[in-house]
């Protein structure tokens, strides 16, 4: 045949797209979508009701609660859904300031924590008179143990958190010694799994722990938030019949979280194995290009984000020129948010915030996706710093 | 905006590069291109209401062998470049990150 024949088959722009943003919003997992389906025909009646449709969304909700329960290693009364994750870091951290103000108002975080943990401890230590301590990072994004510990044993702490790995650099936080130190100094540790839970093994080391059903492949729309029973919390806003998330949660999106969960936890050990060895060859890939530098734990990480940094390099111009090329990527850089302002988590890290690219492989991103993206990335770069003139520097 | 030019004030803080008003990477290139220029041991400043710069020139000068001597919000009276880049990023603090240059380059 001959070359006007346009595309071949499969070749058309949408197919040859890969999202590589999946971190906080993935595809709807295929078992999602039918769960979805499914508790949209049965579970859309308002759960509080005594009727036959009531008691049966309450017991698919009550289904969700256990499934998820049995992934945390908690108990089905530790967990509840919230209308979002920021939602239930928020209702963490001020129900848990709240119910140990005579202790203090002090609140500790670690300085890579999400913005909704780092703004609801704000909020809670100005309403309870205390202040928030924010604990560095080193350069691989790392929390200062020595430093954390000392905070949490300082008196006046309320609450400490800290999150298991970080969803932009991919970096695991030694929840472990962590946790020790915050049971020995007699405060509660919040872990933020919302970048983990889904992907990695969690460990049972956490007194509150918020997950975010959208990062694993399940509906936006709701949270977890899980609490022992030894903790004490206090429902932060005003009175409610569903007081961790006034108004209720939607059953078929908290159903829909909760088979999702079980699904990719079943095949969790399989997909770490291929997505690491994809992430590694990014990072391999990568760093044969002049002056970028791969960012966070090379080992001690998410199995499926990578994230870099090119020197001399536009982010939203690297963003714009790869999603032309058929790839979306995240980005920290300061000229792709609408504050200006850089990603906190780099700069806290100390890295190059400028010409950050963010990868995070979904379950679908195939080794065909990783390839391509691979083979157009040195081009990309090079076109973005052709553009800024900035060869010899 | 102006090119590098010397501060002849004594306890200088070297080369002086006005980046104000300009975002990310502009500072950071900026700076480069005068530090291509400079012998090592050299200090070279640059000033900028860019957030990102902050972060973006004590990163830049650990990955080119470079180290901090300074940071400081700079002072109201600048050493270089009077005129228009001064208010032009409304409230943003001005900067002045101060690098001695490595043996590198």
């Amino acid at each position: 045949m001959t070359d006007t024949t346009g595309p071949a088959a499969g070749d058309s722009p949408a197919s040859s797209r890969a999202h590589l943003d999946n971190g906080g919003g993935a595809p709807l997992h295929p078992l999602a979508r039918q769960a979805l389906l499914q508790s949209l025909d049965e579970g859309w009646a308002d759960p509080h009701r005594l009727h036959t449709e009531g008691r049966r969304a309450a017991r698919l909700l009550d289904g969700a609660r256990e499934a998820v329960a049995g992934v945390l290693g908690a108990r089905t009364e530790e967990v509840r859904f919230t209308a979002s994750h920021a939602a239930a870091l928020h209702a963490a951290v001020l129900g848990t300031a709240e119910a140990r103000r005579r202790t203090g108002g002090d609140v500790v975080v670690a300085a890579t924590e999400r913005a909704a943990v780092l703004h609801a401890a704000s909020a809670a230590a100005v309403v309870h008179g205390g202040e928030r301590h924010v604990v560095g990072v080193d350069l691989l994004g790392r929390v200062h143990l020595d430093a954390f510990r000392a905070a949490v044993a300082s008196p006046g702490v309320a609450l400490a958190a800290l999150q298991h790995a970080n969803g932009e650099v991919g970096t695991r936080q030694p929840l472990a010694t962590a946790h020790d130190a915050a049971r020995a100094a007699g405060v509660p540790l919040l872990v933020d799994a919302g970048a983990s839970l889904g992907h990695d093994d969690l460990p049972e080391t956490w007194d509150l722990l918020a997950a975010h059903p959208a990062d694993w492949g399940g509906p936006a729309g709701v949270g977890v938030l899980a609490v022992r029973q030894r903790v004490r919390t206090v429902p932060p806003g005003p009175e409610d019949a569903d007081p961790w998330a006034p108004g209720g949660v939607s059953v078929p999106a908290a159903f829909a979280a909760a088979v999702s969960l079980q699904a990719v936890v079943a095949d969790r050990a399989a997909q770490d194995a291929r997505r690491r060895a994809l992430t590694d060859r990014v990072r391999g890939a990568v760093a044969g290009i002049p002056d970028v530098e791969v960012v966070g734990d090379p080992v001690d990480r998410l199995p499926h984000v990578v994230t870099f940094s090119c020197l001399y390099v536009d982010g939203e111009a690297l963003v714009t020129e790869l999603d032309r090329a058929g790839f979306a990527v995240g980005s920290g850089s300061a000229c792709t948010a609408s504050t200006l302002e850089p990603s906190h988590v780099l700069a806290a890290m100390g890295v190059l915030t400028h010409g950050n690219v963010r990868i995070a492989l979904d379950r679908s991103t195939s080794e065909q996706d990783v390839d391509r993206f691979l083979a157009v990335l040195p081009g990309a770069v090079q076109r973005v710093r052709d553009v800024l003139g900035v060869g010899g520097l | 905006m102006s090119g590098p030019g010397a501060d002849d004030r004594p306890g200088s803080r070297g080369v002086v590069v006005d980046a104000r008003g300009l975002r990310c990477p502009l500072p950071v290139i900026r700076l480069a291109a005068a530090a291509r220029d400079l012998a090592p041991g050299a200090l070279v400043t640059v000033l900028s209401t860019d957030p990102a710069a902050r972060h973006d020139v004590p990163a830049w000068a650990r990955m080119r062998g470079h180290t901090m001597a300074d940071e400081r919000h700079a002072d109201p009276s600048p050493t270089a470049a009077p005129g228009e880049a001064g208010q032009a990023e409304g409230d943003r603090p001005t900067w002045a990150l101060t690098v001695r240059l490595g043996p590198g380059g």
